[in-house]
């Protein structure tokens, strides 16, 4: 297939490649981090995290909307304001669903997956109600949209770029936040051994409900950022929620390397593929790899050693 | 006594009076409600939800669910039509009743709401349905209950009933005037076609190319990718368009795939301007949730755009605005959905009947000279003669019309050498 081409149309057609492949890698850390916290750390199967997605996407929004009218001077920076709005709510929604019906499920970790599945549909009608059932466009200021023009034939995407900065910046935090602050040890301890964990005094509720907070917060971040490569609408959340939990269970639960290590392996095997083969074909060969894997190492590619 | 007295000429004086303040809009009225409404046991034969004032009629689309994005606007438009109907007049003396009901974007719902306008409440007409999927689920039910459906949604053909109107175009109508015009003032010899992965695009994609390497002097196809439903990531395929610089991207990817796509070509450095575009899934509903920036420069192959400019359309879109809001926009399927009712009721005048025997046989020949996008005609075929139309995205999410086929098309839902 490549006979007709020149050297150096193939070499930026290479370079371009590399960075799709990275930008999906970075897309699927980003919605996976959410949720490998949620489900990872607490083992709670949490359907609707699509949804809280696209809470931080009706969060950015509103803000774009909000800024065009009132201060437009400012709009050129108003996606940063939008993306912490977005972790707020989404933390703030996420904490209030914990304490309203997670915390009831802990015991029953199969009933917790109906439950926010449940939820997930109520939160989309909620939001064709409020926001109605069309696509909203969010508007990005100029500077975001286009490409870096690195040579005359290699363009790299701007939005592409953002979006592994902030998965980047998103992962080092979850990272120090998990393995290096005292509260984070408390959650890795809770995980452990729970009632051992409350018999040395932490608060494991208390730890419950803010980890299920960070998840979604993450989960609103994720959608705010994805505004910049994907469509906002009430049930656009279902087209993210199949590959994040590909990318959780194929890593290995509880396990923070683990999913980026299953997210690069998809993402890259992914890109490559939809390059040499077609976009469904593409689809088609990767399941089928993680199937077989999984059959061959059920507990995903990281495994966290828990004293059952 | 004295009440008995009283009772019928208290009644004939309300009459009077309701006669009086009626008159200043008698001249508003059609003729037809002077002569008199025909006797319901003459236009209805069947047993039809049909009474002295009044006849009923289903709306069935989706209104939760995946598809409500696309299918809202298609419900603004029938009732905007069905009102408009009855403030004239209605229908052989009769005003229309409408029933809705949710298809919740789910297809046997659909098979089943559909059973239930037509076995419990015996609907004169249903206008409704918009995926291929959701009347592929209703068609044998409407054949087997015999009913009437007026289908908005361009569609892919290779279908064609006595009990369905199709109001939206079949794949060739909208597909072979576009290629031709571009391939012709464009001078387009190569195209790169982008899918999603389902009926619609499929059998679409296969008339195009059938027609670019069997019709079109020296062009080709030098790629065709599918996607599934719903994908959000493009950035591969963009690369290899950009590899192998087709002189189209021609494009069929539906639903919030399509803002991923445009999105992320216009990240990727690909300029509408300089680059042709032509799509046949993107209307001015698309646009709203794409941003008008994202899609500036692309074409878009349909049969109506809100901009167009003829006094039918500036009518049906300052009524539309009225009735729904300012801030909506009408796409090609909105406008075909305001065709059905609109057509209906041509239908049962010159049928003088609302039998759907009687309907069925008098819709071939049926023109609507109100239509939005201009003068239409109902074909032997169910489908409807209507142009071809070229627009080309501007950034405020309206269309430019570039192009036009000087005459109605012919509907061809069976197209021979193209399957």
């Amino acid at each position: 297939m490549f006979g007709d081409y020149s050297f150096s149309d193939l070499g930026s057609i290479f370079v371009m490649q590399g960075f799709a492949g990275l930008i999906l890698f970075s897309v699927f850390v980003l919605m996976a981090l959410g949720l490998a916290i949620i489900f990872g750390q607490m083992g709670v199967i949490n359907m609707a995290h699509g949804e809280f997605m696209i809470l931080g996407a009706y969060v950015t929004w509103m803000t774009s909307t909000f800024f065009q009218a009132h201060l437009p001077a400012l709009f050129s920076i108003y996606f940063f304001i939008a993306m912490i709005l977005a972790f707020l709510a989404c933390g703030a929604l996420g904490m209030f669903v914990e304490w309203a019906m997670i915390r009831h499920l802990y015991k029953r970790p199969l009933d917790t997956l109906l439950a926010t599945w449940g939820l997930s549909l109520i939160l989309q009608q909620l939001y064709r109600t409020v926001f109605g059932a069309r696509e909203v466009g969010v508007e990005l200021p100029q500077w975001m949209m286009g490409s870096w023009q690195a040579t005359d034939s290699i363009q790299i995407p701007i939005n592409g770029m953002l979006v592994m900065a902030i998965t980047l910046l998103i992962t080092l935090a979850v990272a120090y936040i998990l393995y290096f602050s005292s509260w984070g040890r408390q959650v890795r301890a809770v995980v452990q051994n729970r009632v051992m964990a409350d018999a040395v005094g932490i608060n494991t509720e208390r730890v419950d409900r803010y980890t299920f907070g960070l998840g979604c917060g993450i989960a609103g971040v994720a959608g705010s950022a994805f505004t910049m490569i994907g469509s906002t609408g009430p049930t656009s959340g279902q087209l993210y929620i199949v590959d994040t939990f590909l990318v959780v269970v194929f890593g290995g639960a509880g396990s923070l390397a683990g999913t980026i290590a299953s997210a690069f392996t998809i993402s890259q095997a992914r890109s490559t593929l939809e390059f040499f083969t077609s976009g469904s074909m593409a689809q088609v060969m990767t399941l089928l790899a993680v199937v077989i894997i999984l059959m061959l190492r059920p507990q995903g590619l990281f495994a966290l050693k828990v004293r059952k | 006594m004295a009440t008995e007295d009283e009772g019928p000429q208290s009644r004939l004086r309300r009459s009077l009076l309701m006669g009086m303040a009626a008159a200043p809009f008698a001249g508003l009225l059609p003729k037809t409600a002077f002569a008199g409404a025909p006797a319901t046991s003459a236009i209805n034969t069947t047993g039809l939800a049909v009474t002295d004032t009044e006849v009923t009629v289903g709306i069935l689309h989706s209104v939760t669910g995946t598809m409500a994005i696309s299918e809202t606007g298609s419900v603004e438009a029938e009732k905007l039509a069905i009102q408009q109907i009855n403030d004239a007049g209605g229908i052989l003396g009769r005003k229309i009743k409408i029933i809705q009901e949710d298809g919740a974007s789910d297809w046997p719902t659909f098979a089943e709401k559909a059973k239930k306008l037509l076995v419990n409440d015996h609907v004169a007409a249903i206008f409704g349905c918009w995926t291929s999927a959701s009347r592929k689920a209703v068609l044998p039910v409407v054949e087997q209950y015999n009913g009437m459906l007026y289908y908005p949604t361009f569609y892919e053909g290779l279908e064609q009933s006595k009990n369905v109107i199709y109001t939206g175009q079949e794949a060739t109508q909208q597909i072979l005037a576009s290629l031709n015009w571009v391939n012709k003032e464009k001078g387009a010899k190569t195209f790169f076609m982008v899918g999603s992965d389902y009926i619609w695009p499929r059998t679409s994609n296969k008339i195009a190319r059938k027609h670019i390497e069997g019709h079109l002097e020296g062009c080709k196809v030098v790629g065709e990718e599918y996607f599934p439903l719903g994908a959000t990531q493009f950035n591969s395929v963009i690369n290899k368009i950009k590899l192998k610089k087709p002189d189209v991207i021609w494009m069929d990817v539906v639903g919030g795939s399509n803002v991923a796509f445009y999105k992320q070509l216009k990240a990727a450095g690909i300029n509408l301007d300089k680059q042709l575009l032509l799509t046949i899934s993107v209307t001015e509903d698309e646009i709203d949730g794409i941003g008008g920036e994202n899609i500036a420069g692309a074409y878009a192959c349909m049969k109506y755009f809100e901009s167009l400019k003829n006094p039918n359309n500036e009518a049906f879109v300052s009524a539309f605005h009225k009735m729904w809001g300012d801030k909506t926009v009408i796409g090609d399927v909105t406008q075909a959905a305001y065709l059905g009712p609109n057509l209906w009721k041509l239908t049962a005048e010159k049928a003088g009947s609302f039998d759907i025997d009687k309907i069925a046989a008098a819709s071939p020949g049926i023109e609507f000279k109100g239509a939005p996008e201009g003068y239409v005609k109902i074909h032997d075929n169910h489908h409807l003669w209507s142009r071809t139309r070229v627009g080309r995205a501007r950034p405020d999410g309206q269309f430019d019309v570039v192009f036009e086929t000087p005459d109605l098309i012919e509907p061809n839902p069976f197209p021979k050498g193209y399957q």
